[in-house]
């Protein structure tokens, strides 16, 4: 009896996740933490959603023939698939979730600069991301993600106008968060974190910021011309009018190509900080990585139309894009290249978010280089709108994005939910989905470079594409088990999983002085940075031995 | 206490940034009737930019401003519209058949 | 009351500055981040205007003479006056920031009210000027008609109603949109008024009336190049 009294009850400290219960307590908050995992959870629901598609469209593909769904289904399918995947997963994934919980952690600070924005904003992606269901469950749309007009204006009887109001919403949750970042960044350091002692997460977040910022707002604009010309018979884009359409796709792409990076360049972030972290280094070259994020920030908006080629542009104006699609890519290869160097002679540990970075190298640089093949103009021409190009942006959004994310969320794990995740399992999931992924895409490279269009339900007269249409069906199951292993087991080991330490990878960055999870106001006392970033020799240097020498 | 507010009074910088507002619109308004060519166009934009200058300047305090940060924030606006605006009609304006 | 603004992330510290957030060091911080958040929204919304003043730019280019023809069907008087109104409100708008600097609550609060007025005259001018336009028939739609109208300069041509057509849309589109923004504009106000009534604003905390004055400011530069762009195209004889 007495023995049972006797047992050490250690008294929980009090952190974010356990200062208040309730609902409400969660519907109301102003926590950054919190309203990342808010995100977090509502992401994964799209993210299922999106999955969903993609389960459907490949099986479809699985048959030359169209026999599983009809045309307009499977327009249908992909439309929603683009949709939900660009606008409601990929671009909060990261910033809404990772950045919105570690950015004011990582330069010290108690909260973002605008708590209730922030809450807000979550609340817009919600209302968005409603209308979104509200559209798919009533019909969808049928013109794919890009709803280029004139078919969006004038044609399609799908609910574009729903669709529209949607992406709208969601993008001023984007742009909102951007500007809380940026204004975290600026005005929210803490004493000591000057700009070149910043994790270059945070720079990363900072360039995405720009893009959200300056970008998401065109996109708005053009969605609300196509929403009126196709509700109040306003003339903009309309040919019978004597408008253009091209000038839509312009619009659109100003917005959206610089969009690729919103997704991608959070991903760079989390991967740079794993990198470091696992090769026990300093990133190399830190100077060139940061400001190749505000590069890719900027010159993404000077290639857009390299999605317009054979779209009936100018041939002068399309060398320009084209000459500059090449430019982009430029800090693009300077990151890779200083990751590998980062990589080169360090101590590298195998971990499961180590294993999501190498997988995120080799795939964001076939990607990449990809890209560097359909911005060339005459190679565009062949493999336009085909699966090559399908499986370039995917290497760089599933291969890429996905995988930096999946990553981020292995390495931060402890610090969110103050638990350890099975290593074990993770390392499996990583390398299936690595594998999945692999299987699901590559085929697509040929399928596409032999000709196979994009958008089509049916290749009946063209069944030798079926070998490697089966390929790429049974990849997406593996990549599907891949992902809903990582899933299941963050929510296991929120309730048996290990308790983590304060830093438990001897990680570098201010996030990891504070407890796992974080208290409400992420620091007991105000850190002040007196040390560069990514101090890894310091941290593994041996403690210092108190020698008491006699004599 | 801002102090500097009380120092020196703005007031008479408003209400001379107002009256040459309202003179710049008279002047723009005059001179749309007036056949200038393509010039007329070039008028119209040079006024409406000084206004929105005196505008941005004075009243919405950039001038005194102690911090690039704004004016960056600014000049960055400006210069993504011109991208915008400017990379579109690269190719409206090279298109050899329009 | 206590209670609920804990909830929202109020968490005042009476003593010190009641409108200071838990979450910044000092109140210099405080305006500093709102300050910039209100510059980089306003050029968000740079942008958001830019994707119109881009289709804008390409459509003149392309329909000259159309626009200018269609352009001369609107009252430019109106639209003149409209300028000054709005002019005059940011004189006013300036003024209440002064007043709320230099602790004159009742001027501030007048002022607020002035500019409130001027931005009702403002929209009441531009309801007029639409109901104009649609019993000219010049609302694009099915019953849009722009027949015979020469072109300026151009004796004996006239102008493609189609594609004066875009530029009615374009017109509707650009002042509708910017309309709009003097709503959410009127609503920012009220509720600075309200606030000011209840003497919230004092020379060390009127932030919010510096920013909200910012996006006044910002509405009117828009319509400062609306008005030549889309009122003084083409409009000698
Ligand atoms: C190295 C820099 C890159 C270059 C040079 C590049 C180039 C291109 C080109 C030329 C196309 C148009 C192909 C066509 O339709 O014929 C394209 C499509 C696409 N790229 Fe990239 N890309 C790059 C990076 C990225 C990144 C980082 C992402 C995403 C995170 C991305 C996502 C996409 C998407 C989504 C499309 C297809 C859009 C559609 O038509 O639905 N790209 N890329
Ligand atoms: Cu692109």
């Amino acid at each position: 009896m007495s023995m049972e009294i006797a047992i050490p009850q250690t008294v929980e400290r009090e952190n974010y996740l356990n200062k208040e219960y309730g609902v409400w307590s969660w519907l109301l908050t102003t926590d950054h933490k919190r309203i990342a995992l808010l995100y977090l959870v509502s992401i994964t629901f799209f993210f299922f959603i999106g999955g969903f598609f993609a389960l459907l469209i490949r099986l479809e593909l699985l048959t030359p023939a169209g026999d599983l769904v009809q045309a307009d289904t499977y327009n249908k399918l992909f439309t929603m698939h683009g949709m939900v995947m660009v606008f409601f997963f990929l671009i909060p994934s990261i910033p809404a979730v990772l950045g919105n919980f570690l950015v004011p952690m990582m330069v010290g600070a108690k909260d973002l600069a605008f708590p209730r924005i922030n809450l807000l904003s979550w609340y817009l992606y919600i209302i968005g991301g409603a209308i979104m269901l509200h559209c798919m469950l009533t019909g969808g749309v049928d013109t794919g993600w890009t709803f280029y007009t004139p078919f969006s204006t004038n044609f399609t009887n799908t609910k574009i106008v729903e669709a529209g109001i949607a992406i709208f919403i969601a993008g001023f949750s984007s742009i909102l968060t951007g500007l809380n970042f940026v204004v975290t960044i600026h005005r929210m350091r803490a004493p000591g974190m000057t700009w070149s002692r910043l994790p270059l997460f945070i720079w990363a977040h900072y360039a995405t910021s720009i893009i959200q910022l300056l970008g998401t707002p065109v996109i708005a604009i053009t969605i609300v011309l196509v929403a009126c010309e196709r509700a109040l018979h306003l003339g903009i884009f309309d040919p019978k009018l004597g408008g253009d359409p091209l000038l839509f796709q312009h619009l659109f792409w100003f917005y959206s190509h610089p969009a690729v990076y919103i997704m991608i360049l959070p991903s760079m972030g989390v991967i740079t900080e794993i990198i470091a972290c696992f090769s026990r280094k300093r990133i190399f070259g830190y100077h060139f990585v940061a400001f190749s994020s505000i590069a890719i920030a900027v010159f993404g908006f000077l290639v857009w139309a390299h999605h317009m080629f054979v779209a009936g542009i100018s041939i002068y104006s399309a060398l320009v894009f084209s000459f500059l699609s090449y430019a982009v890519a430029l800090p693009s290869a300077i990151k890779v290249f200083n990751w590998t160097a980062t990589l080169y002679k360090g101590s590298i540990h195998y971990d499961a978010p180590m294993l999501y970075a190498f997988g995120f190298l080799g795939l964001f640089t076939m990607g990449g280089l990809t890209g560097l093949f359909l911005a060339a103009l005459g190679l565009d021409v062949h493999v336009h709108d085909t699966y090559f190009v399908i499986a370039h942006f995917h290497y760089i959004m599933v291969g890429g994005a996905v995988m930096g994310y999946l990553g981020g969320m292995h390495f931060w794990w402890p610090k969110i939910s103050g638990k350890l995740y099975p290593e074990g399992w993770a390392r499996l999931a990583a390398l299936i989905v690595f594998i999945g992924f692999n299987l699901t895409f590559f085929p697509q490279f040929v399928l596409g470079y032999m000709g196979m269009p994009r958008r089509y339900y049916d290749y009946s007269h063209m069944p030798e594409f079926q070998v490697l249409n089966v390929l790429s069906t049974a990849g997406a199951t593996v990549l599907g088990v891949g992902y809903l292993l990582p899933m299941i087991y963050f929510l296991w080991s929120m309730r048996y999983g290990k308790p983590a330490s304060d830093n438990p990878w001897n990680a570098a960055g201010l996030e990891w002085k504070t407890a796992s999870p974080p208290p409400t106001f992420n620091f007991d006392e105000e850190p002040v940075v007196t040390w560069e970033a990514y101090n890894y020799d310091e941290l593994d240097a041996p403690p210092q031995k108190q020698e008491v020498t006699v004599g | 206490m801002t102090g500097h507010a009380s120092a020196k009074s703005p007031l008479k910088m408003y209400f001379a940034v107002w009256a040459t507002l309202l003179v710049f619109t008279l002047v723009t308004f005059k001179v749309a009737f007036i056949e200038l060519g393509p010039f007329n166009a070039v008028v119209a934009l040079v006024i409406a930019t000084l206004k929105a200058t005196l505008v941005a300047l004075f009243f919405m305090h950039i001038w005194h401003a102690g911090e690039r940060l704004i004016k960056v924030a600014v000049a960055a606006a400006i210069f993504f519209l011109f991208l915008l605006l400017g990379l579109t009609l690269s190719d409206y304006l090279t298109r050899p058949w329009s | 009351m206590a209670d609920s603004s804990t909830i929202m992330g109020l968490h005042q510290e009476e003593e010190h500055h009641p409108q200071l957030l838990h979450h910044f060091a000092d109140a210099g911080q405080q305006r500093d981040a709102a300050s910039l958040g209100m510059w980089v929204f306003l050029a968000t919304e740079v942008m958001f205007f830019g994707g119109m003043f881009c289709a804008y730019l390409i459509y003149r280019h392309w329909y000259f003479g159309d626009f200018g023809a269609a352009s001369k069907s609107i009252d430019a008087t109106l639209g003149a006056t409209n300028t000054a109104v709005l002019i005059c409100s940011s004189l006013t708008v300036v003024l209440a920031v002064w007043a709320a600097q230099t602790a004159r609550r009742a001027l501030l609060i007048g002022m607020l009210v002035v500019t409130m007025l001027f931005g009702l005259a403002f929209l009441g001018i531009k309801g007029y000027e639409y109901y104009q336009k649609f019993e000219e028939h010049h609302v694009p739609g099915a019953s849009f008609s722009f027949d015979h109208v020469p072109i300026p300069g151009h004796p004996g041509e006239y102008a493609n109603p189609r594609h004066a057509q875009i530029y009615f849309s374009l017109y509707f589109l650009m002042t509708g949109i910017h309309a709009l923004h003097m709503i959410v504009g009127l609503g920012i106000f009220t509720w600075l008024l309200v606030m000011a009534c209840k003497g919230r604003f004092t020379p060390e905390y009127y932030t919010p009336v510096e920013i909200g004055g910012l996006y006044w400011h910002f509405v009117d530069i828009i319509w400062i190049y609306l008005f030549p762009l889309l009122y003084l195209i083409d409009r000698h004889p």
